[in-house]
């Protein structure tokens, strides 16, 4: 039992620095990861620690970054990419999305490719169009490929050591905003199991369904919807491959409404993969529409009022709620 | 043509660009300087600003070779480049603030200034984004026989990227009045360039795909001016061509940053290497200025530029409305706010 106060940033700082303690095989590959510190610092000092030979600065070349963590995997190492924003995950998708989801499958099960790729995506510095995207979608749209998004500080450490023992490759977006989110956590109790969702909250009228940043604003949210006599559950999806949709359908089942919400655009993305199988498998069970709430069909702008404009936040997700429940709960 | 050449000036005391190219270099080191007091005033639009001091020859020298109708391409580092070009430092700056009046309206910013009517097809945020548009402009420009060039203007990181020799291949396969401009100014962020490559002899790449390639001291705006006619003649013609600029990247690789991973030595002899002082120090030297005329020179570029922070404070955010607009063509629907979205659905449940 010790409980300390970690950052979101410090908690994948040591899960990285706890991990190539215990493992030699697991290195770190890509740009300012070394002598920079990583461009939000999450690999600070690591370079000191475990020196140039395992925390690997690289040249500005993304699709090679990941192309050698897949080569790396396969010849025995446990690679750790970066790409410093996951808008850049384009760039590297013939690597991601053709070698390392395919490779397992193709050569018939011979090999698998245990590599993780940590990245970072979301709003919230006025970063502009190419460098503030949700990406997700483009992840959990390739079979192949595991997707991690922790929202708080104990799943920061917990899910990325658990990614690196994982078999298959981890892709693992942090959220830019979060880096400074600190927590009073205690990385000794009993670690909460890769692939099951946490449900932060425990409501009776509504349930909303969430991942990274958003968990946040729908806790906010929910804290408002309590004091106008509305109670929801908060379910957070830590991992959104696999996807513990046992948990979801149960808890949909409960109060018969849900709200899914994402920082990614609304078409075609997490919400709508979600929104739609929660439609198809508890639909008996359902009073209204499953309701998306996401990013708008839109680029994010630089201008700060339009970039909060334009991806859900607590007041969204509460007017959303509210609508939803009106007049449906006897008062 | 693979060595720093030295230039010969014809004649040193007259018929030389040297003012203009001052000017506009003071005028690139200004605008820089009122960028970062922007930011300390908390008006500009993040803090994801790069600037370009230490880099002014590049801009100025290469953009004096080329004339209305051509068309470039900029990194993120691309302020100086675009004024050098024609751009008006208020949109400029207004951008920069993420204000409506700017270039993009606020949509872009810092690292996504372009200017269709200057020939600006755009500031990229990816490293090495821009470069290929080059290509495809210098197909247009010969199928439409305007005589235009295409200039791409990155950083020596751009180097790593794969898509560089993709373009420079397709230019020099094609022959396409094409100019890639590498700014080198040592790093890429943190990393050193000699960190980021075996052979930093950056201009050799291009040669091995058949262009022109060269690479100048920055320092001296004048060589840079010289090798950017020479090579820009070259490539009106068709015979595409890499540019290699040395400098030394003055400050951080963007606002925050204090380059805490740069030797203090070397940060100190790398600004020493200011193109700015050595052009004004080369203007009073050869007497084509004096320097009282520097000084009120510099005093009227310091008044243009204060002048950009005080529009730039004055004008509104862009509308929470214009979001939506320029998604697709003005003609086409925009697309549905969520919020409309959510109350259609809802309304009907
Ligand atoms: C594809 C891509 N990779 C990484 C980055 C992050 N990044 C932004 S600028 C930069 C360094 C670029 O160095 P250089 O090309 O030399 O330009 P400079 O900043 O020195 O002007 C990096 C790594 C990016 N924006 N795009
Ligand atoms: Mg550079």
């Amino acid at each position: 039992m010790a409980l300390q106060e970690l950052t979101y940033r410090d908690a994948l700082r040591k899960a990285l620095a706890d991990a190539m303690t215990e493992n030699p095989d697991v290195v770190i590959i890509g740009e300012e990861v070394g002598r920079y510190g990583g461009a939000y610092a999450v690999t600070k000092d690591l370079i000191k620690e475990f020196g140039p030979e395992r925390v690997i600065d690289t040249p500005i070349s993304e699709p090679a970054i990941v192309g050698a963590a897949v080569g790396a995997a396969l010849a025995g190492l446990r690679p750790v990419a970066e790409l410093m924003y996951v808008d850049f995950i384009g760039m590297t998708m013939d690597q991601l999305a053709n070698q390392a989801a395919k490779i397992r499958y193709m050569f018939g099960g011979q090999i698998g490719v245990p590599m993780v790729l940590r990245t970072q995506g979301g709003t919230g510095r006025s970063a502009g169009a190419q460098h503030s995207q949700s990406l997700e979608a483009y992840v959990m749209h390739t079979p192949g490929l595991r997707l991690a998004m922790p929202a708080t500080v104990a799943d920061a450490y917990h899910l990325l050591r658990q990614a690196l023992t994982k078999p298959d490759p981890v892709v693992f977006i942090e959220h830019k905003a979060l880096y400074t989110l600190k927590e009073t956590v205690d990385l000794d109790a009993p670690v909460p199991e890769w692939g099951k969702v946490a449900v932060r909250r425990q409501g009776r009228d509504l349930v909303i369904v969430t991942y990274s940043r958003q968990v946040h604003y729908a806790m906010e949210a929910a804290k408002q919807l309590a004091a106008q006599g509305i109670e929801a559950t908060v379910i957070d999806l830590r991992t959104l491959n696999p996807l513990d949709f046992d948990t979801i359908r149960t808890e949909v089942e409960k109060t018969g409404r849900a709200m899914v919400v994402s920082e990614g655009v609304m078409t075609a993305g997490v919400a709508a993969e979600l929104s739609a199988r929660i439609s198809e498998e508890c639909f008996d069970f359902l009073e209204d529409p499953v309701i998306r709430v996401a990013g708008e069909d839109i680029p994010i702008s630089v201008s700060t009022v339009l970039e909060t404009g334009s991806v859900p936040g607590p007041q969204l997700i509460f007017e959303t709620a509210m609508k939803l429940m009106a007049g449906r709960v006897a008062a | 043509m693979n060595q720093p050449q030295a230039v010969q000036r014809a004649d040193a005391s007259s018929n030389t660009d040297l003012p203009q190219l001052y000017r506009m270099m003071r005028r690139i080191r200004t605008f820089e300087e009122r960028v970062g007091e922007l930011f300390v005033r908390g008006q500009s639009a993040g803090s994801m600003l790069h600037l370009s001091i230490g880099e002014e020859s590049a801009a100025a020298g290469v953009c004096a070779a080329m004339r209305e109708g051509d068309t470039f391409t900029t990194h993120h580092r691309g302020h100086g480049i675009f004024l050098a070009r024609g751009a008006d430092p208020n949109r400029m700056m207004a951008e920069i603030g993420g204000k409506e009046a700017g270039y993009c309206h606020g949509k872009g910013g810092s690292m996504h200034i372009a200017d269709m009517g200057l020939g600006h097809l755009g500031a990229n945020a990816i490293v090495g984004g821009g470069i290929p548009a080059v290509v495809g402009a210098g197909l247009a420009a010969r199928h439409k026989k305007s005589g235009a060039i295409s200039a791409a203007f990155f950083g020596d990181g751009a180097t790593g990227q794969g898509i560089l020799y993709e373009s420079m291949n397709m230019a020099a396969l094609w022959s396409l009045p094409c100019l890639f401009v590498c700014i080198n100014n040592q790093y890429g962020m943190g990393t050193r360039i000699d960190q980021a490559t075996a052979n930093p002899r950056l201009h050799e790449r291009a040669q091995a795909f058949g262009l022109t390639a060269e690479t100048v001291d920055g320092l001296d705006v004048e060589a840079v001016a010289e090798a950017g006619r020479r090579l820009v003649d070259g490539v009106r013609a068709g015979k595409p061509a890499f540019l290699v600029i040395d400098c030394y990247r003055f400050y951080g690789h963007a606002r925050k940053d204090k380059s805490p991973y740069r030797d203090p030595v070397e940060e100190e002899v790398g600004r020493a290497k200011d193109p700015v002082a050595f052009a004004r120090a080369a203007l009073i030297d050869r007497k084509l200025l004096a320097e009282t005329a520097l000084d009120t020179m510099d005093a009227e570029v310091a008044a243009e530029m204060d002048a950009t922070i005080d529009f730039t404070v004055a004008q509104h955010e862009p509308p929470l409305s214009s979001m939506f607009r320029d998604v697709y063509a003005p003609e086409e629907p925009e697309p549905e706010p969520v919020r409309t979205r959510i109350d259609r659905i809802l309304a009907r449940a």
